[in-house]
């Protein structure tokens, strides 16, 4: 037994979740760490909402054993889990003041109305409303309804909160703002967090771990940089970032691709076991460099020709067609200064790093 | 243009007969003709002696009231029902409950006649006519409580759950505060169809007759008509005033829910 899973404050065991004839979790594993930042993150109907609900206790699970604080929850309603949501719509109660949701799971306890009223007045504080106690809660735009929702979860001190896409209400500059607050405040309070979202990059930049999961099962379970550099599966490679990928093959650790050549790579580039055969090299965006004059290269050079320029500003993605691989390739470039923006049908070096590479059995 | 007198010719229509009853309730004549004979308030004295009147109008306050409870109660459990989950057959249970709205008065009286005498063998009160009146009435109650619960997000009640509550606290502490609007719009609309049916009542009362009843056999005497235009007139009044405030309750549901106008039922 390692350390890891002494602290596992949530296990799983071979959950499944029918639906009817639908199989919404398909065996589920999965050990969540005491004060974790922990995303669940897939495509929509991959099932991450289902298995937020039933860890809240919302949906039972069909078969499989799920543990909450070293306890089997099986049959334990949602009022007696050491759980708290945030719900996607929120649900803030419309006919009762900021504070009085904020409050409203106080309701049974013993204490005291003055100190429950400085629990609810330390709880909006910690989440930036304080002094709206006194608001009615159906006047508050996106954002404050959002922490209100967090405060009102938060001040029943749960060992896991919940958040089911919190910020996918949000336009993009508040949500990236809620994003730092989101972390900040778990650091803060050091509960463990369980995000579901569908957004790649809201769930790398918050999470110290990620499941990504398709179709009821967990496809990658990782922290976000072994996710990003060393996907295990094309679907992961693809959900999460931009992925080029060249038809090619390998044989122990060489592999060989059209128009890049031979390489020797390391074990753990072959992220899903190693095979021998045909392969699908992955190579992401911004490995691939084109080379400008006096730039030095990374070891390796391909000849090729930019076929698409789209520029972002701080970014310039060149679709580049490489000599003798069949599909363009992606190449994301910093606008530094200096650097020129090529024009479609410039011939080009591009440069690139076996490192870099990816290798997953052809489909 | 041609459109506006459209609607004027056709308000006229609508609402000509109903002015005729306060004209008429206040002319000092027995006869129901022009020309007008003066002002009297007479008739409504009249209505304030008669104790048969008093009876009549406590019968149909008593049964209106129950009914409104009673055809509230079940309109709830059946908007509740079908707001929250799907189950097997529900299209088809919803249409049985909300029939009543279209099948002809007189079937439903001529047929719980008979179920209540020949099959039941049941003496005709006051509670025969509820039991009619909330048949009636339940799919008006079920049509305004539906729009209540389904927009109602399902999530304000896991969220009272998740907070601590069990399912009958959510319930009264969430669930039930926001859907009173819609429980008062019923309760006021269950009356006031109950208050002023007639067919059903007039076969299914037993010995004390509701005041639609008691305002049909006021017919036979027709020295009496001027006496019925002055109930008529306090009817109407009660009835408009009772509609608007029920229209009102479900307006500010829907504005405490958030949600669109789906358009109302007057």
């Amino acid at each position: 037994m390692t350390a890891d899973d002494r602290s596992a404050l949530i296990e799983l065991r071979a959950v499944h979740k029918w639906y009817g004839d639908y199989h919404a979790l398909r065996g589920i594993d999965l050990k969540i760490r005491s004060g974790e930042f922990f995303s669940l993150l897939g495509p929509s109907g991959c099932g991450k909402t289902t298995l937020l609900r039933t860890i809240a206790g919302f949906e039972p699970i069909s078969d499989g054993v799920m543990y909450l604080d070293g306890r089997n929850v099986a049959g334990v309603a949602p009022n007696h889990r050491p759980t708290n949501m945030v719900f996607q719509s929120y649900a803030i109660f419309p006919h009762l003041s900021v504070a009085e949701n904020v409050g409203f799971g106080l309701r049974r306890d013993k204490r005291s109305k003055e100190e429950k009223a400085r629990a609810v007045g330390e709880a909006l504080e910690m989440v930036g409303l304080a002094g709206y106690g006194a608001r009615p809660s159906h006047a508050l735009s996106g954002g404050q309804r959002q922490r209100v929702a967090l405060a009102r979860a938060l001040i029943l001190k749960p060992k896991v909160l919940l958040l089911d896409e919190p910020l996918s209400a949000l336009d993009k500059k508040m949500r990236e703002q809620m994003q730092v607050e989101l972390m900040k405040l778990q650091r803060e309070v050091g509960i463990t967090f369980i995000l579901v979202t569908h957004d790649q990059e809201e769930a790398l930049v918050m999470s110290d771990r990620i499941a990504v999961m398709f179709e009821g099962e967990i496809g990658q379970l990782g922290d976000p940089e072994s996710l990003y550099r060393r996907p295990n599966s094309a679907r992961v490679a693809e959900f999460i970032g931009m992925m080029n990928f060249l038809p090619g093959s390998v044989s122990g650790t060489t592999v060989e691709m059209p128009g890049l050549g031979r390489a020797e790579v390391a074990a753990e580039q072959l992220t899903s076991g190693s095979f021998t055969g045909p392969a699908r090299i992955g190579i992401r965006p911004e490995t691939l460099s084109l080379l400008f004059d006096g730039e030095p290269d990374r070891g390796r050079v391909a000849p090729g020709m930019v076929d698409e320029v789209v520029y972002y500003g701080d970014m310039t993605y060149y679709d580049v067609r490489l000599d003798g691989v069949p599909e363009p390739v992606r190449i994301s470039m910093k606008n530094l200064i200096g650097r020129p923006v090529l024009d479609v049908g410039t011939p080009c070096r591009v440069t690139w790093d076996e490192q870099a590479l990816v290798v997953l059995p052809a489909a | 243009m041609a459109l506006r007198t459209y609607a004027i010719l056709y308000l006229i229509f609508l609402y000509a007969p109903i002015v005729l009853l306060p004209i008429f309730a206040f002319n000092d004549g027995t006869i129901i003709a022009f020309p007008l004979q003066g002002f009297t308030t007479q008739w409504f004295e009249e209505l304030w002696t008669t104790t048969a009147l008093h009876d009549a109008v406590g019968n149909s306050i008593f049964i209106a009231v129950l009914t409104a409870i009673f055809s509230t109660l079940l309109g709830m459990l059946t908007a509740r029902a079908g707001a929250m989950a799907n189950f097997p057959g529900k299209g088809g249970i919803i249409g049985f409950i909300m029939l009543p709205l279209v099948l002809p008065e007189i079937i439903v009286a001529v047929s719980l006649l008979v179920m209540l005498r020949q099959v039941l063998d049941m003496d005709l009160s006051n509670w025969t006519v509820i039991a009619a009146h909330t048949l009636m009435s339940t799919p008006f109650s079920v049509a305004i409580l539906n729009g209540a619960f389904q927009s109602l997000d399902p999530a304000m009640e896991e969220a009272a759950m998740d907070l601590g509550e069990n399912r009958w606290s959510a319930f009264r502490l969430v669930i039930l505060p926001l859907v009173m609007p819609g429980i008062i719009s019923s309760m006021l609309i269950a009356f006031t169809i109950s208050l002023d049916e007639f067919i059903i009542a007039f076969f299914l009362t037993g010995a004390n007759p509701t005041m639609p009843v008691y305002i049909w056999g006021l017919l036979r005497f027709p020295a009496k008509l001027p006496v019925v235009m002055a109930l008529g007139t306090i009817l109407v009044t009660l009835s408009i005033v009772l509609l608007s405030m029920a229209e009102y309750f479900r307006r500010r549901g829907l504005r405490r829910a958030g949600v669109e106008d789906p358009g109302g039922f007057i």
